[in-house]
């Protein structure tokens, strides 16, 4: 029942949440705020606490990269960034996460936080639809109806994500039909048309071939300029080609958090070595 | 005989047994179909299907208008309870109890529908019998068909679905109405098609609700003369009724042989909404699976 309220809320609050997201944008733009700002962050899975007293800052305009072996709560921790947990039943967190300066458990509408912190799935599941309407859905979830605008978004959006030439005489035609590398790099340009300024990405390459990670890695590289990218890999030889920062989970635990050329190349503590060195994982 | 020979011999007895059993329903069903048929149509002249008073014509129309009415009510009732039990249920006692309350409204026999229609509908209300009491009627037996169709049909969407949108900031609202409903739609239409094979057939539901008379002129188009085709407040019998009151309480000469071709007629009206609704899916499966 009180979901059903918060949704009636929401709804009649839309035009109070496009203020909120444009007053996030403005104040970080004006200071130099970090990204994200964890702070002793817990998660419980009913009554399995599946993350212990997370602590890191992931700074603008990097590519911060999550390591660790299965089930180490990589990206359950991805997943509280932009509050998806909160479609988990019986999750429940405790500790502060800021998001530009705001706790988005506290300050920040959940909806809001999403127009802002956009995510990339390990499946890359398009919608039953047009190529274009696909792409246009984030705008239009926020409420966009100018069609050349939405036209322009679609474009852009498709020019960043390095598809457009290859989908551009296609765009009303099904996604279904697309390979799997051409499906992530639509969903990249769907979550990039909603116009966000972290995107998250978790294992974004694992269910695709050499080539279309290539071009998904270089593609991350490039939008690292406008954009902040945290993305959650299994693949440590993919952390150090492409991530800034890498910080290595073990067991809900934030083992190591450091600059990813010193981590692979000197790591501090031994657990980390041991992963690093494949003695585990 | 070896214990190689002995094997062979039962599993080709077997075998046999399970093509015997699959041809049996398929003659079963060709006989039926073929033996009704049949009978409906000797003896039959065009004149049997007419239109004016309570003529077959009129009664198939009424049929049909009926079942729609019903699965009007059904869905606008099944749909959203169907998203409910997907979407926005979490295990706990309300939600069981929703569902056994589902479970419970399709196993309700017919005529107990009938009577509780009857009661509810048109004693209570002080009405004559009328179309929209049957209806009412139909839809209860129908509703607990098209809340699963629905459910079910959202289940078997990819959660891929749900997290893009979610992902994006969507409601839970928006998800549905944008994403979810529209790629279950054909799935959905299917349900309502099987649901009004099963309100075409019903009698025993109608008796006391929707009547036995029907008495419309096909010039009479204000709405709330009893004798207007599209008045719901009318009496109305249907072809299924029809058939039950033409073997026991009629009093023409040819009551056996209005029967048969009710009969037939019915069946041809069962059959190929069967049908249509096996075209359907067979289309949305293949649509599903291309892709393209």
């Amino acid at each position: 029942m009180s979901e059903f309220a918060s949704e009636i809320i929401s709804y009649t609050s839309g035009a109070l949440r496009n203020r909120v997201a444009e007053d996030i944008v403005m104040e970080a733009e004006r200071s130099d705020v970090n990204t994200f700002d964890v702070q002793n962050l817990d998660l419980y899975y009913d009554k399995v606490q599946a993350l212990k007293h997370i602590s890191m800052e992931i700074r603008k305009h990097e590519i911060t990269a999550l390591i660790g072996p299965s089930g180490c709560g990589k990206s359950t921790f991805l997943k509280t960034l932009n509050r998806m947990n909160d479609w988990v039943t019986g999750c429940t967190v405790t500790g502060q996460v800021l998001f530009e300066g705001r706790d988005i458990y506290k300050e920040v509408d959940p909806l809001a936080l999403r127009y802002r912190v956009g995510m990339v799935f390990q499946q890359p599941t398009p919608f039953p639809k047009s190529v274009f309407d696909n792409i246009a859905y984030g705008p239009r979830v926020q409420g966009m109806t100018d069609k050349h605008k939405l036209e322009e978004i679609v474009e852009q959006s498709m020019r960043q994500a390095a598809i457009w030439d290859e989908l551009k005489d296609r765009l009303h035609k099904s996604a279904l039909g697309l390979s799997g590398g051409q499906q992530q790099r639509l969903c990249i340009a769907r979550t990039l048309a909603a116009r966000p300024s972290v995107i998250l990405m978790d294992e974004p390459t694992s269910a695709l071939d050499p080539i279309s990670t290539q071009k998904i890695e270089d593609l991350a590289l490039e939008l690292k300029e406008k954009y902040t990218i945290v993305i959650v890999t299994h693949s440590m030889q993919q952390a150090r080609r492409i991530s800034d920062k890498t910080a290595f989970f073990l067991l809900g635990d934030l083992v190591e958090f450091n600059d990813t050329v010193d981590m692979f190349t000197n790591p501090s503590d031994a657990q980390t070595e041991a992963y690093i060195t494949g003695r585990f994982g | 005989m070896t214990r190689m020979e002995r094997k062979k011999r039962v599993d080709t007895f077997m075998t046999l047994l399970f093509y015997g059993g699959a041809g049996f329903a398929v003659l079963l069903l060709a006989a039926f179909i073929g033996l009704v048929l049949a009978q409906g149509f000797s003896g039959f002249t065009l004149d049997m299907i007419s239109f004016d008073g309570g003529g077959l014509g009129n009664l198939f129309f009424n049929t049909i208008y009926l079942v729609f009415l019903a699965l009007v009510i059904s869905a606008a009732i099944g749909i959203p309870a169907g998203i409910y039990l997907a979407e926005y249920a979490r295990q706990g006692r309300l939600t069981r109890w929703v569902r056994m309350a589902v479970e419970t409204l399709a196993s309700l026999p017919s005529i107990v529908v009938g009577l509780f229609g009857y009661l509810a509908f048109i004693v209570m209300t002080g009405s004559q019998w009328n179309l929209l009491a049957g209806a009412l009627a139909v839809s209860v037996l129908t509703l607990p068909l098209v809340t699963s169709v629905t459910e079910d049909a959202l289940r078997n969407l990819p959660q891929g679905y749900r997290l893009g949108s979610l992902g994006m900031g969507a409601s839970q609202w928006q998800t549905i109405w944008y994403i979810l409903l529209p790629a279950c739609f054909p799935r959905i239409m299917t349900g309502l098609i099987m649901a009004a094979g099963r309100g075409f057939g019903e009698a025993a539901a109608l008796m006391f609700t929707a009547g036995m008379s029907t008495d419309i002129d096909w010039t009479d188009w204000d709405v709330t003369s009893p004798s207007c085709p599209l008045n719901p407040i009318r009496p109305g019998e249907t072809l299924a009724l029809n058939i039950w009151a033409m073997r026991t309480e009629a009093l023409q000469a040819n009551a056996a042989q209005l029967a048969s071709v009710s009969s037939a007629v019915l069946m041809l009206l069962v059959v190929s909404f069967s049908l249509a609704a096996r075209y359907l899916s067979w289309r949305i499966d293949k649509r599903m699976s291309g892709g393209r």
